[in-house]
């Protein structure tokens, strides 16, 4: 098989760092081919480069044989190759078929774009209705739009930037199975990636980053996940063992909490009931989108409710604010890390003092106590090995592992009676994410009750005790973690838990 | 442990995860409140014009050329915060579009060049605006701020030699036989080019935003400009030619009032015109139609309150006005969302219109001319209040980007 | 190609040098603006920034000008920093001109220590109260507080005109529409005989340092800037963001009508409908060239008071406009948006690779 895209040592530098360093491979018609690394490896920049919406500063690619050297995805496309990213450029408040026209460069007359939307739809499983707008689509139906975006230009290239992490588990394989029909007609697919098992029941070849450079190319079948994740990461890992959970007394309870949605695509919480006990570890399953930023905002204090629908500490809260809360042990810390958990122009020293004023007593009769608030930065600094030159440093500057040790450091040095984490290891490195579920996990052992909303499920089925999904705004009576498989757990994502578990291959 | 939601399953299911209530995205469902309350405002005017002795015809006529420099300032600012840019800077490239194209008119003797001139003259001072905010990144309010101080100084330089002249009138473009038309002839068809203009941009401006490719791109930048850049398109290039666009519009807005509404050249002449149709822009939910009513509407104001200052009618007219439309809308919106209680609510509220409408009639107080100047501006203000309480509804029209820097990477 | 990086090290260096290199850029086209009005550039120039400093009376007359341009920046100063828009602070000052002069009035036939500081309070609490109509309807119903502030301008502006041609009229003026002139302990006292310059200075000075601290040392100040930086992050930390606009804009408002009052109760000495000269929108211009620092927006009221003074020398020794110094004032905050881009990025020239 000659080669379809041949890339030959393609390089890139941002200031204070390489992204891509000489990077190599070959992908032939038809090929599923992975690109496979860690947060931050480069896996973004080198897809962007093919892409081109970025330049390189060195290096070929050549389409054919022939030199590839697309000024601008427009000319990217036309050669063909297309993209599907992993946040989606799609337009919430624009319909279906307006997206999928914007993606085109040639859209045709409205109706025929309908049919012909409805045409793919019917030939690969990807059913959308073109009418619809795009904000009250799911994340999975979102995924549909990009990609039937792509095929209406015919692409012989197709590049899926992380495409999972917003799946369920039966998504997964409705999209595999669109992946491996395109396959077969020889579509070449970049499949950019970190789950390793997904990639070896996928992809033909992988093609392995670490830190911007090419570190191995191997057929991912072949390897076992533990190999691969070695070669990933470069060194091996190790997990935390499962320990005995002995729940204690309920601390913090929801009772019928329901939350209108406050913008035109949120999501409406329906009825939340929740009971969190001191030292159990309770982990919120769901694909984005379905509530999980709103219950956040309820347990956080940044959206009031009525009062009796949250009791912590034998309190009734719900009315109360983050300050309130903070004051009387309830910590939290946010999915987002520049702009919510922290600020991203302002220093580590000021962002510590963000939520750490009540408790660590930052403030003297609302004067800043400069030197306890530095302090108070450097121990988490310290105690969460975040790698920084100092706490003058602002926020942005640091790496995602890093400030999220922080962010999550920052509510755990104040020892909390309850600490709600969103998604607290989200593109973030693997040692920095074992570091934050170790140290909740013991936070955990000490008394304190955790609450985990996330959509990784095998970080769920990692440290959580107990376990709920939230979908749809609605959220499932918990159950003992060691009591499901993850396709069950699936099912309940979709939202379809009366379907027999084995309905969906 | 279930829950007991009848959710069909994956495959091939499109309407299931339906988040929000669907009558919620259907536009227009929930509006026609706001239909019944332009309709009142409009019933209103013609009643008091009647009620002050004056001829609704002239009257309408009057309106459109107020509503004209309002239309187009509006209506090209909403074509810059449909690509997801806030240029505050409206009254300061109106001002200089009003003393451009009053002085070209005067130099050549051609209004059509002042026209030119001015269009020319905004456009260039908001690219000033467009090449700080979208190539060097300034924060857009202050860059805007900045645009109106330098523009309010720049015309009172060039604009010395110019007051006390009479600019070159316009031809009145008659139309044979249907500028004869009685009511529709005077107030539609018997105008300056200057309006023809007007309302062929408005057309032109509906189309292009909702039928042309090029519109839905320029919407594409004003919802998501990281996406539309993901997609290829040139985000700072196509606000850009918007912000310029805008800015001719506003030019054009500031030669209609010095060259046909007032038409004289006075230093800062534009007394918040510029502010007013920024207002405009959100009375009008960013579409172009409920812009150009919003123009109207205000035009409606001004006009009325000059003649009403010239009729001896008291200010109580205005307030009991001002209560009705309240009323009407807070009643019509608690009718389409059918909630009892409120309705039963809004009785005093209506009480409290009659017995002001009772005292207006009843009790002729006469009052000082300012304070009817100043119906314009607090109108405004009642108008973004109105318009921005119902915050789920403007959110879903307002552009998602408006304001937000661009910042390109890569 | 020319490509911006954000900086990522510390920046206050620049952050102090960008606004000496916008009033230089500044000078520079006004010399240009001036030789295209055939007036010698190199003589303006130094009419307007040179010759008040040499004279003693210019000089306490640029103290004069400085203070409420100031006062007001510094108000604005804190909400521009929180993301909160007060541009009708010139409304605001009308208002509180109104009320501390309206208090003046209403005592004109009693005399006493505590007049002035009562004048004072009704001024700062007029202008309060007039910012409080945005800060409320904004926080109640979202109405942008840009557009309904600036609204409230000229509205205060008819309401000034209407009440000192009506209730407040000097009964023995001739119909002027004017009111009468205030008795001399309702006039602030002054601190060198011979000159305008009263106490209003002073206490602007002491405002500008408290300002200081609470920006940089007060968990006011804190939340300010966490409101501006990250709004999310500051609804995070608990910050109520009704309670920050309403501070933010009844601050500014506050100030704003202190500055009014100080203008009607000193140089004026009287209400006029011709009382405001435009310093609510020039100190927009302050706020900006100051950092949104008080410390900066005093000296950078010292700059601008500069502009007018030496333009009402250039004014009648050149004959150049008067409108020319507010152009000039314009572009000042053109340059000074233009070269903060040097503060915040690190321009780059980068080299396609094809």
């Amino acid at each position: 098989m000659s080669a379809l895209l041949s890339i030959r040592g393609l390089t890139k530098a941002y200031p204070g760092v390489l992204a891509n360093s000489d990077i190599r491979f070959e992908v032939a018609a038809g090929e599923i081919h992975a690109i496979l690394g860690e947060n931050g490896a480069g896996k973004s920049t080198l897809v962007k480069t093919i892409y081109g919406l970025v330049t390189p500063d060195h290096g070929e690619m050549y389409l054919d044989g022939k030199a590839f050297e697309p000024r601008g995805p427009q000319q990217a496309r036309a050669a063909g190759v297309s993209m599907v990213f992993q946040h989606f450029s799609l337009f919430e408040a624009l319909t279906v078929a307006e997206n999928i026209a914007l993606g085109m460069a040639k859209p045709p007359k409205a109706a025929d774009l309908g049919r012909q939307i409805r045409d793919i739809a019917n030939a690969y499983g990807l059913s959308v209705d073109p009418d619809r707008l795009v904000g009250e689509l799911s994340a999975g139906e979102r995924q549909r739009v990009e990609i039937t975006r792509c095929l209406l230009q015919n692409p012989r290239i197709l590049i899926m930037d992380e495409p999972t992490s917003v799946l369920t588990p039966q998504e997964v394989q409705t999209l595999f199975a669109t992946l491996r029909r395109l396959s077969d007609q020889g579509v070449a697919i970049l499949y950019i990636s970190h789950k390793l098992d997904e990639i070896r029941s996928l992809c033909h070849h992988a093609t392995i980053l670490r830190s911007g450079r090419v570190v191995g190319a191997c057929r991912p079948a072949e390897k076992t996940t533990r190999q691969l994740a070695e070669m990933m990461i470069g060194l091996e890992l190790t997990r935390p063992l499962p320990r005995l959970f002995t729940p204690g007394e309920a601390v913090m309870t929801l009772r019928d909490l329901t939350v209108p949605a406050e913008t035109p695509f949120g999501t409406t919480l329906k009825r939340i009931n929740l009971s969190l006990r001191t030292g159990e570890v309770l982990g919120i399953a769901g694909v984005a989108g379905n509530g999980q930023d709103e219950l956040m905002r309820v347990l956080s204090g940044e959206t009031r409710v009525p009062r009796e629908c949250m009791i912590f500490d034998g309190r009734q809260m719900g009315h109360r604010g983050p300050t309130y809360r903070r004051i009387a042990g309830l910590l939290s810390a946010p999915e987002e890390r520049l702009g919510h958990a922290a600020a991203a122009d302002m220093s580590l020293a000021d962002n510590a003092f963000l939520t750490g004023r009540q408790r660590q007593r930052l403030a003297y009769r609302g004067f800043l106590r400069t030197t306890s608030t530095t302090n108070f930065a450097r121990a988490i600094i310290t105690r969460f090995d975040v790698r920084t030159p100092g706490t003058d440093t602002p926020a942005r500057a640091l790496s995602g592992g890093n400030l999220q040790k922080f962010v999550i450091g920052r509510e755990i040095l104040q020892r909390p009676k309850v600490l709600v984490v969103n998604q607290p290891t989200w593109g973030v490195d693997a040692h920095a994410a074992a570091t934050i579920r170790t140290a909740l996990r013991d936070l955990a052992a000490n008394g304190t009750g955790v609450l985990i909303i996330s959509q990784d499920l095998d970080e769920l089925m990692e440290i959580a005790d107990t376990f709920s999904v939230l979908e749809s705004g609605t959220l499932t009576a918990p159950q003992r973690t060691g009591s499901l498989t993850i396709d069950e757990i699936g099912l309940m994502m979709g939202g379809s838990t009366q379907e027999a578990p084995n309905a969906v291959a | 442990m279930t829950p007991s939601k009848p959710v069909p399953a994956y495959l091939g299911e499109v309407e299931k995860r339906t988040k929000r209530d669907p009558s919620r995205t259907k536009r227009g469902k929930t509006q026609w409140p706001q239909t019944i309350v332009t309709l009142t405002a409009i019933l209103a005017l013609v009643v008091f014009a009647l009620w002050g002795g004056l001829n609704p015809v002239l009257l309408a006529a009057s309106i459109m050329v107020a509503a004209m420099p309002l239309l187009l300032a509006a209506l090209g600012e909403m074509v810059v915060e449909k690509s997801g840019v806030l240029n505050l800077g409206v009254e300061g490239m109106m001002i200089i579009g009003a003393i451009a194209g009053f002085a070209i008119a005067v130099e050549t003797g051609s209004p059509l060049l002042g026209l030119v001139a001015a269009a020319v003259a905004g456009a260039a001072l908001s690219l000033i605006f467009g090449v700080l905010t979208q190539v060097l990144l300034a924060n857009q309010v202050a860059t805007g701020l900045a645009l109106t101080l330098f523009g309010l100084g720049l015309s009172a330089l060039i604009g010395q030699p110019y007051s006390g002249i009479k600019p070159p009138a316009f031809p009145r473009l008659n139309i044979p036989f249907l500028s004869d038309l009685p009511v529709i002839g005077p107030i539609l068809l018997n105008h300056d080019l200057l309006m023809y203009i007007t309302f062929a941009l408005l057309a032109l401006t509906w189309w292009f935003l909702y039928r042309a490719r090029h519109g839905l791109i320029l919407r594409s930048v004003g919802e998501n400009h990281d996406a539309a850049h993901a997609l290829g398109y040139n985000v700072i290039v196509i606000r850009l030619m918007a912000i310029a666009f805008g800015g001719a519009c506003a030019g054009l807005g500031g030669a209609a009032l010095s060259l046909i509404r007032v038409p004289q050249w006075t230093e800062g002449m534009t007394a918040g015109a510029g502010w007013i149709a920024l207002a405009i822009v959100v009375f009008g939910a960013w579409r172009p139609g409920r812009v150009a009513l919003g123009a109207f509407l205000f035009g409606g104001v001004t006009v009325l309150q000059l003649n009403l200052q010239a009729a001896g009618l008291t200010p109580l007219w205005l307030l009991v006005l001002g209560l009705l439309l309240f009323a009407v809308n807070s009643t019509a919106k608690s009718l389409a969302e059918s909630t009892p209680a409120h309705t039963r609510a809004m009785i005093p509220l209506w009480i409290a219109t009659l017995i002001m409408g009772m005292i207006a009639t009843t009790y002729p107080i006469s009052i000082q001319t300012q304070y009817l100047s100043m119906t314009p501006y607090l109108c405004t203000i009642v108008v973004l209040v109105v318009m921005s309480a119902d915050r789920l509804r403007a959110n879903l029209n307002a552009p998602a980007s408006l304001g937000r820097t661009f910042h390109r990477t890569g | 190609m020319l490509t911006l990086e954000p900086r990522t090290g510390n920046t206050h260096l620049l952050q102090t040098l960008t606004p000496v290199l916008a009033v230089a850029i500044t000078m520079l086209a006004g010399a240009a603006l001036f030789a295209s009005l055939g007036k010698d550039p190199v003589e303006a120039i130094r009419i307007i920034f040179l010759d008040p400093l040499l004279d003693p009376y210019s000089r306490s007359e640029l103290l004069v000008k400085a203070a409420p341009l100031a006062l007001i920046a510094i108000g604005l100063s804190f909400g521009f920093r929180a993301g909160i828009w007060n541009i009708g602070a010139e409304g605001q000052f009308i208002i509180g001109a109104l009320t501390g002069g309206a208090t003046a009035l209403a005592f004109y036939d009693i005399s006493g220590v505590w007049l002035l500081p009562l004048m004072a309070i009704a001024g700062a609490l007029g202008g309060f109260a007039w910012a409080m109509i945005p800060a409320i309807l904004k926080t109640r119903w979202g109405a942008n507080e840009i557009l309904v502030s600036l609204m409230l301008v000229y509205v205060a502006e008819l309401l000034l005109s209407a009440l000192v041609s009506g209730p407040l009229r000097d009964p023995d003026g001739f119909n002027f529409p004017e009111s009468r002139q205030f008795h001399d302990s309702a006039t602030l006292p002054i601190l060198l005989a011979g000159t305008r310059a009263h106490i209003g200075i002073l206490i602007t000075l002491g405002i500008s340092v408290a300002a200081y601290v609470a920006l940089h040392r007060h968990v006011f100040g804190y939340h300010i800037k966490l409101m501006g930086s990250a709004p999310r992050a500051a609804s995070f930390a608990g910050v109520s963001t009704t309670t920050m606009t309403a501070a933010c804009l009844g601050l500014s408002g506050a100030l704003a009508g202190l500055a009014g009052l100080f203008e009607a109760a000193g140089p004026v000495g009287q209400l006029v409908p011709s009382l405001p000269a435009g310093y609510g929108f020039t100190a927009i211009i302050v706020a900006f060239l100051g950092r949104l620092d008080p410390l900066g927006i005093v000296l950078a009221s010292l700059v601008v008071a500069l502009t007018y003074i030496g333009g009402e020398t250039a004014q009648f020794t050149l004959q150049i406009p008067a409108a020319a110094i507010s152009v000039f004032q314009g572009m000042l905050l053109f340059f000074l948006l233009a070269v903060d881009v040097l503060a915040r990025f690190r321009v780059k020239y980068m080299r396609r690779a094809q």
